[in-house]
């Protein structure tokens, strides 16, 4: 693998060893006689007893129908920002300024689609197929994360989003690692390990440039003025307005509140842009002893709800890019079907 | 020194044009796909031009020869900075591209020169994965629909011209490219009527790329490739 063949710094505060633990919960589940549901017996009741006893739900299993709907929506969502996020980082792919670097990013981007082509297959096995995900994000229906409705303005923001947004990315996935869908677990686990790598090649630009002339330095603190904020409105809306959060907790989807997630990061990255020496563009900053964290400007909500409601800076040009490549991707979708179906044709006359 | 700069030069403008694909490929698929084979070629283009800077003993790198040369200093054939087109162009750049750097590695694996033995042994692999890739979707493409034969045979017409220019005649070379030219065309014929496309009749063969006398073509991309680079001079990045 060409994308982590350096000797980097790792940033400090580094969140693998709970995928690790996270991991081996899992097999440790999968170890634990799960006992079968009897036939006949109460399906409801046996699924929360699967939750509750921290055992996992798999494909074959029944399920509530809105714990389904609810797991479609929110891995097709994760799917999305995969794909869609390959936009903002893939722009800097041409003008990367180093071989090394290009081959970096280039790997990554690369594995974001593989996380998207991970994540929808994880997906599929709650009964809906890729196609149908991919008419969602297409027509609208379904979100991808807003973060990718920023641009990227420099090659410092290619390290931004390697520290913030993977670091806030990790910081929300690293307890889905334990959700309750099998399936879903077991992807978050390698998306997670993959995602701390990008974080560190991300923190590892900006020590760079934080480290290089001036001018470097002025780019790498302009790139964390500009993501900081949109990095913390990542964790979504405060508890108080978050539409799904409650029935989450209780299936075990989710296992930390908004509020609480957006803590934990902010609590991990203080700490980090010292080491980098740059400045997190919040006055109000600073340590609370009482509440053993720090305190800190909440992001502007109704920003975010503008992103969300399609008027952030590039939610058009992110659209209409995937549009267009799929669009364009048509004739050949169809001429790859077309062969296929000849192929099998003729082994069947030739059978 | 000139051999590997040539060699280093088509890795890296292939690498580069195929790195334009990202997000924007017929499939999500064909984007893993297609940054694979571009990965591959910036490995091999890193290796030949870190060994080309030291035969030549002046200092210069990776990144001095990739970054700090203008286009009339690049070796590279026309081939590879041709833009990329539909995907049936690229599919033929692809073929006739791997085609020729399959025997070529090949070959090189086998030289005197231990260091380009070393990088041929490894690239030759990679290329036969090029090769498989672009030849599935050469006779995907040819025998899949009308249009998709329409432009498949259309992007190999655009193409095949630009072959010629691989296989000069360069006898002091490591390896002679004009000793490849049989296994080339035996392959590629045999892809092209696999997938019932016809091989061009030729009247034109332009060349100039390994005297540095390119296409309009490769001044922009490099224009874009560099000029992060060339904006902070002697900096680290």
């Amino acid at each position: 693998m060409y994308g982590n063949d350096f000797p980097g710094e790792d940033p400090p505060g580094g969140l693998l060893g709970e995928v690790e633990a996270a991991e081996v919960a899992l097999r440790a589940a999968a170890a634990r006689d799960r006992g079968a549901a009897e036939p006949g017996g109460d399906l409801a009741a046996y699924f929360a007893e699967v939750v509750d006893a921290d055992q996992k739900i798999e494909p074959r299993d029944w399920m509530p129908e809105a714990y389904r709907r609810t797991l479609i929506r929110q891995i097709a969502q994760h799917a999305h920002s995969e794909i869609i996020g390959m936009q903002p980082e893939g722009n800097w792919i041409s003008r990367a300024p180093s071989l090394k670097r290009k081959a970096i990013l280039l790997a990554k981007v690369q594995d974001e689609a593989g996380h998207g082509l991970y994540l929808y297959a994880a997906a599929e096995t709650l009964g809906v197929s890729r196609d149908e995900l991919v008419d969602l994000l297409l027509s609208g229906r379904q979100k991808y994360s807003s973060i990718f409705n920023y641009p990227t303005l420099s090659w410092a923001d290619v390290g931004a989003i390697g520290w913030l947004v993977d670091g806030a990315a990790i910081v929300n996935q690293v307890p889905l690692c334990r959700c309750s869908y099998g399936p879903y677990a077991r992807a978050m686990i390698r998306v997670c390990k993959e995602e701390s790598f990008h974080q560190r090649q991300g923190y590892e630009i900006l020590h760079t440039l934080a480290h290089g002339t001036p001018a470097q330095k002025a780019m790498a603190q302009d790139s964390v003025d500009r993501w900081w904020y949109p990095s913390l409105a990542m964790f979504g809306p405060p508890d108080g307005d978050s539409t799904h959060s409650a029935q989450s907790m209780a299936w075990k989807i989710k296992r930390f509140s908004n509020d609480e997630l957006r803590q934990r990061f902010v609590d991990m990255c203080v700490g980090q842009a010292e080491a980098l020496g740059l400045r997190i563009p919040d006055p109000e900053l600073r340590w609370n002893d009482d509440r053993q964290a720090y305190d800190f400007t909440q992001p502007d909500y109704d920003e975010l709800m503008q992103v969300i409601n399609g008027n952030g800076p590039c939610n058009r040009q992110r659209m209409e890019h995937r549009r267009r490549a799929h669009r364009e991707g048509a004739w050949v979708r169809e001429a790859a079907t077309a062969y296929a179906a000849k192929r099998a044709e003729k082994e069947k006359v030739a059978a | 020194m000139d051999f590997a700069l040539a060699l280093g030069d088509d890795a890296l403008i292939a690498a580069q044009r195929l790195a334009e694909w990202t997000t924007r490929a017929p499939e999500m698929e064909e984007d893993v796909a297609l940054a694979n084979i571009a990965l591959d070629q910036l490995g091999a283009a890193r290796l030949l031009l870190s060994y080309a800077g030291e035969l030549e003993g002046a200092g210069r790198d990776e990144d001095t020869l990739a970054y700090l040369r203008d286009d009339r200093e690049f070796r590279n054939c026309l081939l590879v900075e041709l833009p990329n087109g539909d995907f049936a162009v690229t599919m033929a750049k692809l073929l006739v591209l791997a085609a020729y750097q399959v025997p070529l590695y090949t070959a090189l694996a086998a030289c005197p020169d231990e260091r380009l033995a070393a990088i041929g042994a490894k690239a030759r692999k990679e290329s036969a994965y090029h090769l498989d890739h672009a030849a599935l979707w050469v006779k995907r493409l040819g025998d899949g629909t009308e249009e998709s034969y329409r432009r498949m045979q259309a992007g190999i017409d655009q193409i095949w011209p630009y072959a010629d220019e691989l296989f000069a005649a360069w006898p002091d070379a490591p390896v002679d490219p004009a000793t490849l030219r049989s296994e080339f065309d035996d392959t590629v014929t045999a892809v092209l009527a696999e997938a019932t496309l016809t091989v061009p009749e030729v009247a034109w063969t332009p060349a100039g790329g390994r005297d540095g006398v390119h296409t309009e073509h490769l001044s922009y991309l490099l224009a874009e490739m560099q000029v992060l680079h060339r904006a902070h001079p002697g900096v680290r990045w």
